[in-house]
């Protein structure tokens, strides 16, 4: 059983806080994804759970039990590092190996278990080479392998695919979240790219600061984020943040009334996704672009609002081209669609 | 003839003279050497009749057998042997001490880290000579004069190689220390599977140069050391000079002075390879 339980975790170095108390109750076989910018915490939190920090408050809990003070080979967890940290003067057979040699497995069964992940992993034929001859995306795999073998009931990953170009990134993540399905076990995975965390995650806890902003699954971090830091960390391009007010339960943008709210009258954040943006003649944004970017599938269209000055990205399916006398258009946004934060706290309102 | 060739040509005059230079400083350097092979080929009349032979003679076996197994005070094999000993003890020691203070020093946060770090640093500053007078005191109170123990420990602490290893330790990433402690190696278990293998190109250099070191130790073995059983080659060979109006037996002489080049050199050609190799199966 592999259920993981943060209770107010926090981490202090001298008398900064860097991580300030994250719960989350992760269920076993979850998939959860820790995503934030550098210097969030979000590598110290996972350093935690592996044991390789000290947890200056609060409790972690793995398959039930309080690891607080257990060294990290007692946790029962296995971790894949960014740099994949294999020993380089081993075998991929010996890196492999080399957990179950130290727990007194039988030479036979290390051979097994090593021989039976290696097949899962198609590293059957690479098994007497050093890391050194290996490829990016194999060494990936090798790390995989060395935390596969020993049978974890928790798996962490450092940003294991941020040393890997583009197009292997994409490759190794959907084989990683294919082999976390297929195994059951529970992940907690750090990343920065938001990409990754859509796509990978069961659930995501966005973190900034220290602090969790927002703990839930992609999409519902996507349609419903919480803070305004959450909002604009997923989705790209980032959403689109303007200053907005209400005025007798009418939400303004720079004087022009864009919908009612049911809210009470003060100043808001508005945020719109550049895709939910959608020409139409009468619509009460307008924008003067000044750039395109096609992407092929979409085009990224890059403008000014014209009473404010604020920029504006707007994401249109299909190719667009501006030119420069037609640079001007009018954009309107669904209700559903439309984001209100408070300006001062960031929370959603 | 281009310049685009590059300043050493490859073919005509120029390789010759250029051949011709390193012939003549190699005979140069070498000479002395040839000499004192010559010197040990031969019987000790010729060499003090002038002029000197160049060619050599037939005393070879003689010659040889004769230091080896007679020497002037002692038999050269005895001395070889002791000198041996001595070389292997300091290198081996040294190279021991160092790697696990190193690691102690880069690896453990123990109060006084940095203290312990410095004192070991410090002592790179006073050379053997300078502290023979007290060293010399100690040993001599412990009783270890004319012991093997004598001629090594008082030259197996290393600050270069402590220090050496230290910057070689700081350079293997974290990341595979916290894999091998996640991998559940105890921090000695961490050390013999991961930090030594990685280290073995380094320790190979070390060895070369730690062992040519104690090899031709020639002070402190002439202090401690009154027993002739207990000399060392180095400092045998001035011990064989003789004083006042003895004989001095060159061709002896010369021949323990051949015999004496001839381990370093071994060692030197011998770790050549593995150093080699090292360098070339490590990632760094």
């Amino acid at each position: 059983m592999g259920n993981v339980v943060l209770n107010c975790v926090k981490k202090s170095f001298g008398s900064t806080e860097v991580i300030h108390g994250i719960t989350i109750d992760i269920k076993d076989g979850e998939f959860i994804v820790i995503v934030g910018p550098s210097g969030c915490g979000k590598s110290t939190l996972l350093r935690m759970v592996a044991g390789l920090e000290v947890i200056s408050s609060g409790e972690v809990q793995i398959a039930g039990k309080v690891v607080n003070d257990k060294e990290p080979m007692d946790r029962n967890i296995a971790m894949v590092f960014q740099n994949y940290a294999l020993y380089p003067h081993m075998t991929v057979k010996q890196n492999m190996g080399y957990s179950l040699k130290l727990a007194g497995h039988s030479k036979s069964e290390i051979e097994r278990k090593v021989s039976a992940t290696a097949d899962l992993l198609q590293l059957s034929e690479l098994l007497e080479r050093k890391p050194r001859q290996l490829s990016g995306g194999q060494r990936q795999r090798v790390a995989m392998g060395r935390a596969i073998v020993r049978e974890p009931s928790v798996f962490l990953f450092d940003e294991p695919l941020s040393n890997l170009d583009a197009k292997l990134r994409v490759q190794m993540r959907l084989e990683i979240r294919q082999l976390q399905r297929q195994l059951g076990i529970t992940s907690l995975y750090v990343t920065h790219d938001q990409v990754e965390a859509m796509t990978m995650a069961d659930r995501m806890i966005v973190m900034n600061n220290g602090n969790a902003e927002q703990i839930g699954t992609p999409l519902e971090v996507y349609q419903k984020p919480e803070t305004l830091f959450a909002a604009q960390f997923i989705g790209s391009p980032a959403m689109n943040i303007f200053d907005a007010e209400i005025q007798n339960g009418c939400l303004i943008l720079n004087g022009l009334a864009l919908t009612e709210v049911s809210l009470p009258d003060g100043k808001v954040a508005l945020g719109i996704r550049p895709e939910h943006l959608v020409p139409s003649a009468s619509g009460p944004i307008k924008v003067s672009l000044n750039n395109a970017e096609p992407l092929g599938a979409n085009t990224l269209l890059y403008g000014n609002i014209k009473s404010s000055n604020e920029d504006i990205t707007i994401s249109m399916p299909g190719v667009h081209e501006i030119s420069e006398n037609e640079g001007d258009k009018s954009f309107g946004v669904e209700k559903a669609k439309i984001h209100l934060f408070c300006p001062s706290s960031g929370r959603r309102l | 003839m281009a310049f685009g060739n590059g300043i050493v040509q490859k073919k005509g005059s120029h390789l010759w003279l250029t051949h011709l230079f390193m012939i003549l400083g190699v005979l140069i350097i070498f000479f002395p050497i040839w000499l004192a092979f010559v010197a040990s080929t031969v019987t000790q009349p010729e060499i003090v009749s002038p002029p000197m032979p160049i060619l050599p003679g037939d005393q070879f076996i003689d010659n040889y057998k004769a230091a080896l197994f007679a020497g002037v005070n002692v038999p050269v094999a005895k001395m070889l042997f002791n000198s041996f000993v001595m070389a292997m003890g300091i290198a081996v020691g040294k190279i021991t001490i160092s790697l696990l203070s190193a690691f102690a020093i880069v690896y453990f946060r123990f109060p006084g880290r940095q203290v312990f770090f410095w004192l070991i640093f410090i002592t790179l500053m006073l050379p053997v000579e300078v502290r023979i007078v007290p060293t010399f005191e100690v040993i001599a109170s412990f009783g270890l004069l004319n012991s093997y123990s004598g001629l090594i420990l008082p030259l197996i602490a290393s600050a270069t190689a402590t220090f050496l290893f230290r910057q070689f330790f700081m350079t293997i990433p974290d990341e595979l220390a916290e894999a091998a402690r996640v991998d559940g190696a105890k921090p000695m278990r961490f050390f013999i599977d991961i930090v030594l293998p990685m280290s073995r190109t380094n320790i190979a250099a070390l060895f070369v140069i730690l062992f040519i070191y104690g090899w031709n130790q020639y002070l402190w073995p002439l202090l401690i050391t009154t027993d002739p059983e207990m000399n060392t080659i180095v400092m045998g060979i001035k011990q064989m000079f003789p004083s006042g109006d003895d004989v001095a037996e060159w061709p002896v002489i010369m021949a323990t002075s051949i015999l004496a080049m001839i381990p370093p050199v071994i060692v030197v050609i011998s770790m050549q390879k593995l150093f080699v190799r090292g360098l070339m199966d490590s990632e760094k």
